[in-house]
């Protein structure tokens, strides 16, 4: 296996080094580093984080390949700097037994751009009525820890309640989707100004404020561990402070969208920018930046949610929720959280890298760079700035909000396992990187 | 003028040129042959994906009256799953060369989708898109009520000062929207009344005052227009008001209520009613019912709406 030298690169403490990958491990960190055989990568003025875990992907496959399939969404991560995702079970089958969770991590490996971990289904189809396979998947060779019926609430406390419990028994965390049935039925947008405005039905932020509030207490009352997917509200942040502070087991993850965009966006009625939960008010922006940056929100995910063109271009009623974010992402926390003197690199090294490889068990990521750290690793150009294009997409799908919108930085390299998936910016051949998974 | 899409991006000067052409068009109704050459070679279709036979036929009326060819291509479905899609639609209609598309929808923003998207050239008239406007309805209103204040001297004028009040279920209206928009833009005052469920979430900012009790609304304010909003039964279902007789009782233009209201107030509504839910017949068929004229007007300003569209005025 070739050995890599990075050449100057910058940590996120400011330090500049060299880092040598070697036999599987990031073998040296110095300066004036050389190996005999060893590719030279010259990383002056570039940013090394370990590299980005994300939480919260949708890979589409099985079912859905139209929109993505587990080799697209990776090469997609791999554009974007990731070289972990977790895999949403809302696929066709749902991913609510070992085999299908077996098969998802498997074509991960066989794609070899990133570490794909399977999160398996809390309930049967994603019905809210029985559960899923739970233990089964836990014990596959999938390893699942995860558990998340993502895209719906696990509504029924009853339910939620006896997953908790279960899911606790195999030291796994339920990743909830919190939002209140009743009150989001026909829901198109944030309910304020701009859905009173357009006629769309409110999606208001008190249905899942209420969920957060129930399923904190329900964490509490069973001693389980709760992960709140893509929080929206300034409400939630409190919610979650509140939780934390009383010392329940509660993580929150918020997406990079609702971190920079607004529901003015959708004054146009441009479905791109439709997604669940919707993008929300200005104050509620401030209040998860601000929630990220004092660690009571712990992580960014993603959601990366790739839809077809003829889901998105059509009227906003008709489309699909959802936005491809992979990409974007490392860009997206620079503009909302660096650029705003929220968080420093090495913030971002935890939420977008530690944390959640911590909060998912992904082993093998998140590693702080050193001797004998993982081998896992982004370089950032954090200087550049330009108009997001369709260049910059390298998954099955186009459903971007940031396309024409400027942004600062870019990904030149990711490493995943000691080898480049992504080099100079672009996104290495499917071949040579299956080559050697 | 390429489409007309809602009244919240009308200016006045614009608006007051839509109701000044809506003048000149219906005074050639008055002539024994009320047909016009202006739009003769041109096709506009009426695409309803929505039934309204109402707002069609006056449509279909209004372009007829204008010599123009006229197709109704009544759609179904709304998304690419449940039938055609708006854009497999719009482009059939493009390739048959549709001038103008006249288009009623289910799903708010559905004629700002197909404007903006470069399937057609063709003009787009939104009549109806979901809960969001009814600019057509909007401008027969308030062509109607500027000719009820204003009478043979209406051109040029706006509507300063005049109060309006709308009742009902805000939340779900189109026309209501179009009206709040329009209105103010003419300079009237606006006040709205419903029950607090089918008021909006988030209206601070309109330009509007609201209110939940029609009785005190009534006796605060000497209004010069009431303006009764369609209330679908079924809006009982889904737990926004009890019953139908204490919605009637707490926000129907009642005999008594109709009797409180000034001498000179009209009183409007879009149609179809629910007489005797919303709108007593009393006050209905009274002559200060506009309802009537609302329809016949509809057709002028429709004509105004399709000729400003699709000639841009220039002929």
């Amino acid at each position: 296996m070739t050995a890599y030298v990075l050449v100057g690169a910058r940590l996120a403490d400011g330090t500049a080094t060299d880092l040598l990958l070697d036999g599987g491990v990031i073998a040296e960190v110095g300066s004036g580093l050389s190996r005999a055989g060893a590719t030279r990568i010259d990383a002056d003025g570039l940013l090394a984080l370990p590299g980005l875990v994300d939480l919260h992907t949708h890979l589409r496959q099985p079912g859905g390949e139209g929109a993505e399939t587990v080799l697209s969404g990776t090469r997609a991560a791999a554009a974007g700097g990731y070289t972990a995702v977790s895999a949403m079970a809302n696929t066709d089958p749902v991913a609510d037994t070992a085999s299908v969770v077996e098969q998802v991590q498997a074509l991960g490996e066989a794609a070899g751009y990133a570490t794909v971990r399977p999160i398996g289904a809390v309930t049967r189809g994603l019905a809210g009525e029985s559960l899923a396979d739970i233990g089964s998947m836990a014990r596959s060779r999938a390893r699942v820890r995860m558990f998340s019926d993502d895209g719906v609430c696990v509504a029924d406390p009853l339910i939620m309640r006896r997953a908790l419990e279960y899911i606790r028994g195999f030291g796994g965390v339920l990743a909830q989707h919190a939002q209140e049935p009743r009150l989001t039925i026909g829901a198109q947008l944030n309910e304020g100004p701009t859905s009173a405005e357009l006629g769309l039905a409110g999606w208001p932020a008190v249905a899942e404020e209420a969920i957060i509030a129930r399923d904190v207490l329900l964490a509490q009352h069973t001693g389980a561990r709760l992960h709140v997917c893509h929080l929206s509200t300034a409400g939630s942040v409190e919610l979650i402070r509140w939780a934390k502070g009383r010392g329940i087991a509660v993580t929150a993850e918020v997406t990079p969208h609702h971190l920079l965009l607004t529901d003015r966006l959708a004054q146009g009625y441009d479905a791109r920018f439709k997604v669940n939960p919707p993008l929300r008010a200005d104050e509620d922006v401030a209040a998860v930046r601000a929630g990220l940056a004092d660690g009571t929100i712990d992580a960014v995910a993603t959601d990366h949610a790739p839809h077809p063109d003829d889901s998105k271009t059509c009227e906003w009623g008709a489309a699909a929720n959802g936005m491809v974010g992979l990409e974007s992402a490392l860009s997206v926390v620079h503009q909302a959280m660096v650029e705003t003197g929220l968080l420093d690199w090495a913030g971002v090294e935890r939420v977008m890298s530690r944390a959640p490889a911590r909060i998912g068990d992904i082993r093998g990521h998140g590693e702080p760079i050193g001797v004998g750290a993982a081998p896992e690793l982004v370089l950032y150009d954090p200087s550049a700035r330009e108009d997001f294009g369709l260049g910059r997409l390298a998954g099955a799908s186009r459903n971007s909000p940031y396309l024409g919108r400027s942004l600062p930085g870019r990904v030149v390299a990711t490493f995943h396992r000691g080898a480049p998936t992504v080099l100079a910016g672009a996104v290495l051949d499917a071949d040579e990187v299956a080559s050697r998974a | 003028m390429k489409h007309l899409l809602s009244t919240r991006d009308l200016d006045r000067a614009t608006a007051l040129q839509i109701l000044d052409v809506a003048e000149d068009m219906a005074a050639t109704q008055q002539r024994e042959v009320k047909k016009l050459p202006t739009l003769r070679g041109k096709t506009v279709v009426n695409l309803f994906f929505e039934d309204s036979t109402r707002t069609r036929i006056s449509f279909e009326a209004a372009a007829k009256r204008l010599s123009a060819d006229v197709i109704n291509f009544a759609a179904k479905g709304s998304s690419v799953s449940k039938g055609e899609s708006l854009q497999d639609t719009a482009q059939t209609l493009e390739a048959i060369g549709a001038d103008g598309i006249v288009l009623r929808h289910p799903a708010s923003g559905a004629p700002a989708v197909l404007a903006g998207s470069g399937w057609i050239a063709a003009s787009v008239v939104n009549a109806g898109d979901g809960t969001h406007e009814h600019p057509t309805q909007a401008l027969l209103d308030t062509f109607t009520l500027r000719r009820r204040i204003h009478g043979d001297g209406s051109r040029g004028r706006d509507l300063d000062g005049v109060r309006v009040l709308i009742v009902g279920d805000i939340l779900h209206s189109r026309v209501a929207r179009s009206n709040v928009w329009l209105l103010s833009t003419l300079g009237a005052q606006v006040s709205l009344v419903g029950p607090p469920t089918l008021v909006p979430f988030g209206i601070g900012d309109w330009p509007v005052t609201v209110g939940h009790d029609l009785d005190a609304a009534l006796a605060d304010t000497a209004f010069d227009a009431v303006m009764m909003l369609r209330v679908q039964t079924e809006r009982m279902a889904d737990a926004f008001f009890p019953s139908s007789r204490e919605y009637s009782s707490n926000w129907g233009l009642t005999a008594a209520r109709f009797m409180v209201l000034p001498e000179h107030a009209v009183v409007m509504h879009p149609g179809p009613m629910n007489r005797g839910f919303e709108i007593a017949s009393g006050a209905a068929d009274s002559p200060r019912s506009t309802v009537r004229e609302q329809v016949a007007n509809g057709v002028a300003t429709r004509m105004a709406a399709l000729y400003l569209t699709l000639t841009g005025g220039a002929q």
